[in-house]
């Protein structure tokens, strides 16, 4: 069914799931919600599987108008969600009304916020994903952002879902200095010591080159032994790649699926999602850990979604 | 230069590069290739996907469900067992290519950059079939290696902001086709008719790393002819097992 119109389309806003995969031998990226965490969420909260697809909102105006009875829940990065003209909960399922106003006017806290509805969002899948592509005119509404007058529709709506509100242990805390924990490799050996000791020991300036497809960042330039060009070969996501000034650049999203600079580590999946909530200005240092301690850190990260998951399915 | 045992180097808590050597040649792109068709033939637990390069595999996988360790252990047998004889041949994949004129602004270029005649450069250009390292860049972009050098010519000093797509093109001692309109500094010599990525389509790109590309020259009739037939969907790709 029917369920948004979209007034004001705000900065950015797209339609995004947990990803495209299986297409990267085709050149063809991820994609996906930047902050995993806050979608997987947001849908659990209103009775979806994890991985349905939501709007993904980038820092501000986005304004919608509910053409239908529902239930949604907003999570991630505190835009200052109304619901006409009184302040719209977070991180809790609640329901509103044909006719009634959504918006985003201005930023809190974090980056990208994302709206989930019962249902999921409707939009056709490309390559196995609803996922937006903007670059390629991939998946999403058409392959685009958002626009004024787009009708989005909504999946089929299961209800008994009201009051599911997150328990506080499960918020997330989006601050202006986030420490990033990093597995070196897979070029680290193209750094000298002096490079890897200026790289976790340095704090790095998220500048205004920073969306969807990566972060580039400001501060102490690394220094390679011979030269920042590598044969191309595939981008893990979080990958740090350090090209001839020496700057990082972290990979996210819709990175290219291969590329031809050095990359000096990766940072771990538990962490990628309070680094999709920080923006340009935001401070972010390295901290190295082995490989048992980035799986440790996942399966407490997926612990964490899975307990979620049966709380909610328990009716809480 | 090719590394006496593969090399596995973690790119973070969820991939795994296998890596044959250091360098751009058909030896590493068939290693590459056969892992590539040995471990679609085998079905590894936890694998999400596996993206050939030049000269490695980025392996994509779930480490709750199989162990980095085991992960390579796997691997590792299955890069020693695979042989070329358990796969389908690699082919050919001809493109049909309009050379010159509005589809070719730079051929001109190119041939005074060579000390060669257009003709001549059309002609090197149409010679050899290209093998397909791998995709990437965009979606559905070839990285083609073989290439004469006596046509490699530098990339324009100012990218072009709009090249449609189809267009054929050098970089370097690179060649390749620009498989949507993207901004490019490629010196631009033809262009082909076909339609190199199709997200409607299973798979989605014309061309796959492990077969190789041969230009095939057209003339300008020829090439509006074809282009009807693709939209129409009634074209049908001239492919040889390569010999």
């Amino acid at each position: 069914m029917e369920i948004f119109e979209v007034i004001q389309p705000g900065l950015l806003t797209t339609v995004q799931d947990l990803g495209r995969y299986g297409y990267q031998q085709y050149g063809v990226p991820v994609s996906g919600a930047m902050d995993n965490y806050a979608l997987r969420v947001a849908n659990l909260l209103v009775g979806n599987n994890e991985g349905e697809a939501c709007l993904e909102i980038t820092l501000l105006g986005l304004q919608v108008r509910v053409l239908g009875n529902t239930v949604i829940a907003i999570t991630g990065a505190d835009l200052s969600p109304m619901l006409n003209n009184s302040q719209l909960p977070m991180w809790e399922a609640v329901m509103v009304s044909r006719g009634d106003t959504i918006s985003f006017p201005w930023p809190k806290r974090g980056c990208r916020s994302y709206l989930a509805v019962t249902g999921g969002i409707d939009v056709p899948k490309v390559m196995g994903s609803s996922s937006t592509y903007v670059k390629s005119c991939i998946g999403g509404l058409e392959g685009r952002p958002l626009r004024t007058g787009d009708r989005l529709k909504s999946g089929k709506m299961q209800m008994g879902t009201l009051g599911r509100r997150l328990p506080p242990q499960y918020l997330p805390e989006y601050g202006n200095q986030s420490e990033l924990r990093v597995l070196l490799g897979p070029q680290d050996d193209h750094f000298t010591q002096e490079g890897i000791h200026t790289y976790l020991h340095s704090e790095y300036t998220i500048s205004t080159e920073a969306d969807r497809v990566g972060y580039r960042l400001q501060g102490s330039p690394i220094e390679h032994k011979a030269g920042a060009d590598i044969i191309s070969d595939g981008i893990p996501l979080g990958a740090v790649q350090v090209p001839g000034d020496g700057l990082p650049i972290i990979l996210l999203a819709d990175r290219q699926t291969t590329g031809g600079y050095t990359k000096i580590a990766v940072v771990i999946t538990a962490d990628i999602p309070k680094l999709a909530q920080a923006k340009p200005g935001d401070k972010v240092r390295f901290l190295q850990v082995t490989e048992e301690d980035a799986h440790r850190c996942l399966r407490e990260y997926e612990q964490t979604i899975y307990t979620l998951k049966h709380w909610i399915q328990q009716g809480h | 230069m090719t590394y006496d045992r593969p090399r596995f180097l973690a790119g973070g808590d969820k991939a795994l590069f296998i890596e044959f050597g250091n360098a751009i040649a058909p030896k590493l792109g068939r290693r590459v290739q056969r892992l590539l068709l040995a471990i679609q033939n085998t079905g590894i637990p936890g694998l999400v996907e596996a993206v050939p390069t030049y000269r490695s595999v980025l392996i994509h996988y779930d480490p709750l469900q199989i162990s980095p360790k085991e992960l390579r252990d796997r691997l590792e047998t299955l890069e020693q067992r695979a042989e070329d004889s358990q796969f389908p041949k690699p082919r050919v994949v001809e493109v049909p290519t309009v050379y010159g004129s509005e589809y070719g602004p730079d051929l001109e270029f190119v041939a005074k950059h060579s000390g060669l005649t257009p003709e001549e450069v059309v002609q090197i250009h149409t010679s050899t079939a290209y093998l397909i390292y791998m995709l990437g860049f965009i979606p559905g972009f070839a990285y083609l290696g073989g290439m004469s050098s006596r046509i490699a010519t530098p990339r324009l000093d100012t990218p072009r902001s709009r090249i449609p797509s189809g267009s054929v093109g050098i970089a370097g001692n690179q060649t390749g086709i620009y498989p949507a309109e993207s901004p490019g500094g490629w010196q631009l010599i033809g262009r082909t008719p076909l339609k190199l990525f199709d997200l409607h389509k299973e798979p989605p790109a014309l061309l796959q790393a492990g077969n190789s590309v041969l230009f095939v020259r057209i003339t300008l009739q020829e090439f509006t002819r074809i282009k009807e037939e693709v939209e129409q969907g009634t074209y049908e790709m001239k492919e040889t097992p390569v010999a």
